[in-house]
């Protein structure tokens, strides 16, 4: 499968400062999930896939095309939604949207009629000729959703979109995400802090820290191959409950006062745990068993 | 896609030329700025000189309406480098009026609304933006400067035959120079403070500072220091120099020699386009 994004040794730099470094990478799923803290390099990443930052070293392809060279193929083909307000006050959504399909390359009319079907499709139809000034912020966030949507772009970016929404609002973006997702006609680089977000929409998901990648994952290929966890927490030390467990042939990571967390392997009776347990006279206050999140996976590569 | 169906289809059709692009911005421009009543009526007030000046011409060489007027033919001024040189005065005057109404609001509201990251996330560059909106101001002040001067050469040369035109065909060119610089460099400055200041009211006072301003601190300069230099940051003062030259009117007399003046003008320009350069931006890199 053709990579959406590509990037071969990235390297982009503000004054002696390098924000993203060494980044190497092919991304090819539908939904991509751009995780990360703050500072991690997501936006700069976002910014220079559209050739807003310029890169330092290495190259970057976007559908086949090379952000520096081809920048304007680039553009054409993606669809941005950023992250801060982004919009003319005084302006009604309907020539708002219409003007920024023009720019895209859109003659009048098809734009205008291209403007009315995306403000009904991302809910604001009825609101269409409101000012964008007096739109409420989940308004905002639409409106932004659908300039980005107005000239058929291939590939979607969406920079934190469910930011400052309220449950419904949140909700009611997601399903948009996913639609357009179930569509199958547009890629989507979901940039995002909301790991619940990500998790519902993504198809892969990379995790950025100090503009490094420290994680890549294909969640569908995770959620097909989840691991089973276990955790565990004793009353007091563990006194040899971890080892005793790895004798068992599972995996296992102390956390620290008395709580373990394990990996179930296949054909492994959890009633072992209480009999190893049992054993070594050791009581336990609490065994929680749950398959790994993306927050589990977040956190760790946090912690790496 | 129709409305009814609620679902999300692609656009396959036909796209416009990169190279027209900028265009939609002017277009967007115009739409927005004739909203004001008051816009309007400024513009029709700045062709009332032009319109008097056409009459003008006409009056002069039309001997039976002179007659009827009880005027005499040989007591009318004649048009030369002079009369365009004052003609270039008034409407240099209204075309600066007309950009302090009109400039601040063409790039300021794009930046405090954060806009710039979608105009530039499009097909389209930092190039066409600074052209599309340059070329709202450039229109705008073409029709009240340039275009009715060139109306009122025309009319002289019909009025007078082509002998006139060929013997002073000079005049033409030095009107399309000398009123095209000024247009060129008022609208430059206007979108440089635009972008610099982000605030419309604060960038329509500057640009008023950057005239009113610059004439008052120039001269003071010259005073307390007791040179002219300070008249090269008196860009009102570096016009007339070069309307003087182009429109060879010796009764002029400026503090600044010609070229100083053109070197002036050049490094304005040069000073207003890295301004544009620093502030359109998609986004902006705070140390």
């Amino acid at each position: 499968m053709q990579a959406i994004i590509e990037l071969a040794g990235l390297k982009v730099r503000f004054g002696k400062q390098e924000i993203l470094k060494d980044l190497t990478i092919g991304l090819s799923g539908r939904t991509i999930g751009l995780l990360g803290p703050n500072g991690a390099g997501k936006s700069t990443l976002i910014q220079t896939l559209l050739g807003f930052c310029p890169v330092a070293a290495g190259t970057a392809t976007v559908l086949g095309y090379d952000i520096r060279r081809q920048t304007r193929e680039v553009r054409a083909l993606v669809g941005y939604m950023p992250e801060n307000d982004s919009f003319i006050a005084n302006m009604s959504a309907v020539s708002f949207i219409r003007m920024m399909g023009e720019l895209s390359g859109l003659p009048a009319d098809a734009a205008l009629e291209r403007a009315h079907e995306v403000l009904f499709y991302v809910g604001l139809g009825e609101a269409r000729y409101r000012t964008l000034g007096t739109y409420s912020l989940g308004m905002k966030q639409m409106a932004k959703l659908a300039q980005a949507l107005i000239h058929g772009p291939r590939l979607l970016i969406l920079d934190e979109p469910t930011n400052g929404l309220d449950p419904s609002a949140r909700r009611r973006m997601l399903r948009l995400i996913r639609d357009i997702r179930d569509a199958g006609q547009i890629h989507i680089l979901l940039c995002s802090h909301l790991l619940r977000d990500v998790e519902e929409t993504c198809e892969e998901v990379l995790i950025l820290k100090e503009g490094q990648i420290v994680y890549y994952s294909d969640l569908v290929q995770e959620h097909k191959n989840n691991q089973r966890f276990v955790e565990i927490e004793t009353s007091g030390p563990d006194r040899g409950l971890a080892e005793a467990l790895v004798d068992l042939g599972c995996t296992c990571t102390a956390q620290g006062a008395g709580r373990l967390k394990m990996v179930v392997p296949d054909h492994f009776e959890l009633r072992d745990i209480f009999r190893v347990a049992a054993d070594l006279d050791l009581p336990l206050r609490r065994l929680n068993y749950r398959r790994d999140t993306l927050e589990d996976i977040f956190l760790k590569a946090m912690e790496a | 896609m129709a409305v009814y169906k609620q679902t999300y289809k692609g656009y396959e059709g036909r796209r416009t030329a990169s190279w027209s692009r900028f265009l939609v911005l002017t277009r967007y421009s115009y739409a927005r700025l004739f909203q004001s009543k008051f816009l309007v009526l400024f513009m029709a007030v700045c062709l009332f000189f032009p319109v008097g000046c056409a009459i003008f011409v006409y009056l002069s060489h039309n001997s039976p309406v002179l007659d009827v007027l009880r005027l005499r033919s040989g007591a009318m001024p004649e048009v030369d480098g002079q009369f365009f040189y004052v003609y270039c005065m008034v409407q240099g005057t209204m075309a600066f009026l007309l950009t302090t109404l009109v400039g601040p609001s063409l790039i300021a509201p794009d930046l405090a609304n954060g806009a710039m990251s979608l105009y530039l996330s499009r097909p389209f560059s930092r190039t066409q933006y600074v052209v599309g909106k340059m070329t709202v101001l450039l229109a705008l002040l073409s029709l009240i400067t340039w275009v009715p001067a060139a109306l009122l050469y025309l009319i002289q040369v019909g009025c007078v035959g082509w002998s006139w035109a060929q013997s002073h065909a000079w005049l033409a060119g030095s009107i399309l120079v000398g009123l095209w610089v000024w247009i060129v460099i008022l609208s430059l400055i206007a979108l440089a403070l635009s972008a610099w200041v982000k605030w419309k009211i604060a960038a329509g006072a500057l640009i008023l500072g950057v005239f009113f301003g610059g004439a008052g601190f120039g001269a003071a300069i010259n005073a307390i220091l007791r040179t002219r230099y300070g008249s090269l940051i008196d860009l009102t003062q570096v016009i007339h120099t070069i309307w003087a030259d182009l429109f060879r009117h010796s009764l002029v007399v400026t503090d600044l020699s010609v070229e100083e003046a053109w070197s002036t003008l050049g490094v304005s320009c040069a000073l207003c386009l890295w301004l544009l350069a620093k502030r359109v931006r998609a986004f902006e890199v705070v140390k």
